[in-house]
């Protein structure tokens, strides 16, 4: 059990006024040093469970335990010193300097009005340097491109000097570089310093080359937990995500390839997906949830 | 060295506020007056007449600055000053009816004002709890409005069924105004806004955070439900306490934020003391010159904060979109 970050057995949620669960029912432990990814299709409940994970939820049914203690019950700050999370969205209001930004992080080992003092200059530097990030320290944050401000970002988590380091759709949106350079970062920390990652993500291809576990929600279910060669079967993933693939294996590991309308027409029913597809519209009371997650 | 720049200008604003007025003084006459020295009258002109309106008009400049830097990140809107959140209009509401009603009492007035001030509060605040609990800081900002027009309509209908004399009473009061202080409301003001300025500035690390987000803040630490909650309520409280002394003084919670931010920067740490100061000399200044610009008659203070604060914030507007 000690060796358990976090903790869900049984657990579901549901948003007020929504009328079916948005994560139902699911169980899944994080181990100390390993590297997760939930997985899953839009509104699939990731990002929902993710928060039941952090204690920013609490659950409507089942037990959430992070480091051992029911999530929700946790200091924001304690539990700030352990986890650092990469969120999804993030637009601050006021300019500021990189280096502010990250020394941001050190928030929750400082006492209320203290300034900042050595040790957290050192670990604002060192985490620049970790992220690739020291050469923007003096840049507004503003004038930073899509894959830098992540790096900051990832930066900032590092600050925290965390013992799991978890990113919510941190590389949507970024291109082919910028999306390796933070997951390989990731990776390393991972490996190289004992932390543990937590990944969400809809990109399954990805997250296979880089995890060890896969958890791939369905509909606010877990539909399958496992290494990626367990998961990633042709099977699971044309029931989660209602789509013909194909699973071509890439140095061992599946990578997922999705058919073309005529391509599938060879290999399976084709109406039968488009039913499947019209079916793809469940999951909405969900959706509207997660479109107002604060 | 800024400190001691803004610190100084501080002590200098309230020497030329209490020099300048029907009877010029000299600073040295205004010093000596200050320890109980010199002719009499000068003693009783600077320290029953001039000293406590200064001081009052710094305090409360300092009170809105500060609350309208909080405001803004709170909201997550530079925009934000301390009357959006809808308590200028119950305030104005309750002091325009003490004048309608002929409450008697020197305390009437502000006090009508501070009730009317705590129900709008109370109606903004209960407005903007949403589902599962939350307060939605977008529906504060539109709960502000819609309660301040509604109020605005009602002070408009009780103005237009009151005979002139109280319109025009009512009217500038409603504008802002100094005018009669008293030692006893320097001290009632002075010892009430001591804990929501201190509330306000333990939050300064939280309001830092905050301003990034209320998801990124609660990962970074921050209790973010209860900061909110703690924030609304001592910024309102602050406000109103100022709105019921002074009357409604647009433009300081507005733009002085914005001033401090270009030269100290965004950590709320120092933001606030600078604002506090910087507020709190705009406004002893704005009051120096409503008494002697147009002597022997005064202008509403508010008046020359916005003369004074909108082409200053028109240029902070330029200055943000180039």
């Amino acid at each position: 059990m000690d060796d358990l970050i976090f903790a869900a057995r049984d657990v579901s949620f549901r948003y007020p006024r929504a009328d079916t669960d948005a994560v139902h029912a699911v169980s899944l432990g994080v181990e100390r040093g390993e590297l997760i990814a939930l997985a899953g299709p839009n509104g699939s409940g990731k990002t929902t469970l993710l928060r039941l994970l952090l204690g920013v939820l609490i659950p409507s049914g089942g037990v959430v335990e992070t480091f051992g203690r029911a999530a929700h019950t946790w200091d924001r700050r304690a539990l700030a010193r352990r986890v650092g999370v990469v969120v999804q969205r993030e637009e601050p209001v006021f300019p500021l300097r990189v280096r502010e930004a990250v020394a941001l992080g050190r928030y929750p080992h400082l006492r209320p009005l203290a300034p900042l003092g050595p040790k957290d200059r050192e670990a604002v530097d060192a985490a620049l340097a970790r992220a690739d990030a020291t050469a923007l320290a003096d840049r507004w944050i503003g004038t930073l491109s899509g894959g830098e401000w992540q790096r900051v970002r990832v930066a900032r988590a590092l600050a925290q000097e965390p013992e799991v380091l978890v990113l919510d759709e941190a590389t949507a949106g970024l291109d082919i570089r910028h999306e390796m350079e933070v997951l390989e970062l990731v990776a390393d920390l991972v490996r190289e310093r004992g932390l543990t990652g937590v990944l969400v993500t809809h990109n399954v291809n990805l997250a296979a080359r880089f995890v060890d576990r896969l958890a791939i929600l369905d509909r606010g279910r877990a539909a399958a937990v496992g290494s990626p060669a367990e998961v990633l079967t042709r099977d699971v993933l044309e029931r989660v995500f209602r789509w013909p693939v194909e699973i071509v294996p890439w140095h061992g590991v599946p990578q997922v390839v999705a058919l073309r309308a005529a391509e599938a027409a060879g290999a399976a029913d084709p109406a039968g997906w488009q039913s499947g597809r019209v079916a793809g519209g469940a999951g909405e009371a969900e959706a509207s949830g997660n479109g107002d997650p604060e | 060295m800024r400190w001691i720049v803004l610190v100084a200008v501080a002590i200098a604003t309230l020497l030329v506020a209490v020099a300048l007025g029907p009877v010029h003084l000299g600073l040295g006459d205004v010093v000596r007056a200050i320890g109980g020295g010199g002719a009499p009258t000068t003693v009783s002109i600077v320290r029953d007449l001039r000293l406590p309106r200064a001081l009052l008009a710094f305090l409360v400049g300092g009170s809105l600055a500060v609350t309208g830097a909080a405001l803004q990140a709170l909201v997550r809107n530079p925009l934000a000053d301390p009357y959006l959140l809808g308590l200028s209009g119950g305030a104005g509401l309750g002091a325009v009816l003490a004048l309608a009603l002929h409450a008697a009492g020197a305390w009437a007035v502000p006090a009508w004002a501070a009730i009317g001030a705590l129900l709008a509060i109370a109606l903004v605040y209960r407005l903007a709890i949403v589902a599962g609990g939350v307060l939605d800081t977008r529906i504060l900002l539109l709960a502000g409005v819609v309660v301040g027009a509604f109020a605005a309509a009602l002070v408009a209908a009780v103005l237009a069924l009151s005979p002139a004399r109280e319109v025009r009473g009512a009217l500038l009061w409603l504008l802002g105004s100094f005018e009669g202080t008293s030692w006893g409301a320097v001290i009632v003001f002075g010892a009430y806004a001591v804990v929501p300025l201190a509330v306000l500035y333990r939050a300064s690390r939280p309001l830092d955070l905050l301003s990034l987000g209320e998801e990124p803040a609660r990962f970074l630490g921050t209790n973010v439900e209860t900061l909110k909650r703690v924030l609304y309520v001592a910024a309102s409280l602050l406000t109103a306490a100022a709105v019921a002394v002074s009357g409604i003084i647009g433009f300081v919670g507005l733009v002085i934020p914005h001033a401090v931010r270009l030269v100290w920067g965004h950590t709320h740490r120092t933001l606030l003391p600078a604002a506090f100061l910087l507020g709190g000399i705009l406004l002893a200044g704005a009051d120096t010159v409503a008494r002697v610009a147009f002597a022997p008659v005064s202008l509403p203070v508010g008046v020359v904060t916005a003369v004074v604060g909108v082409p200053v914030f028109a240029v902070l507007l330029r200055r943000w979109t180039t």
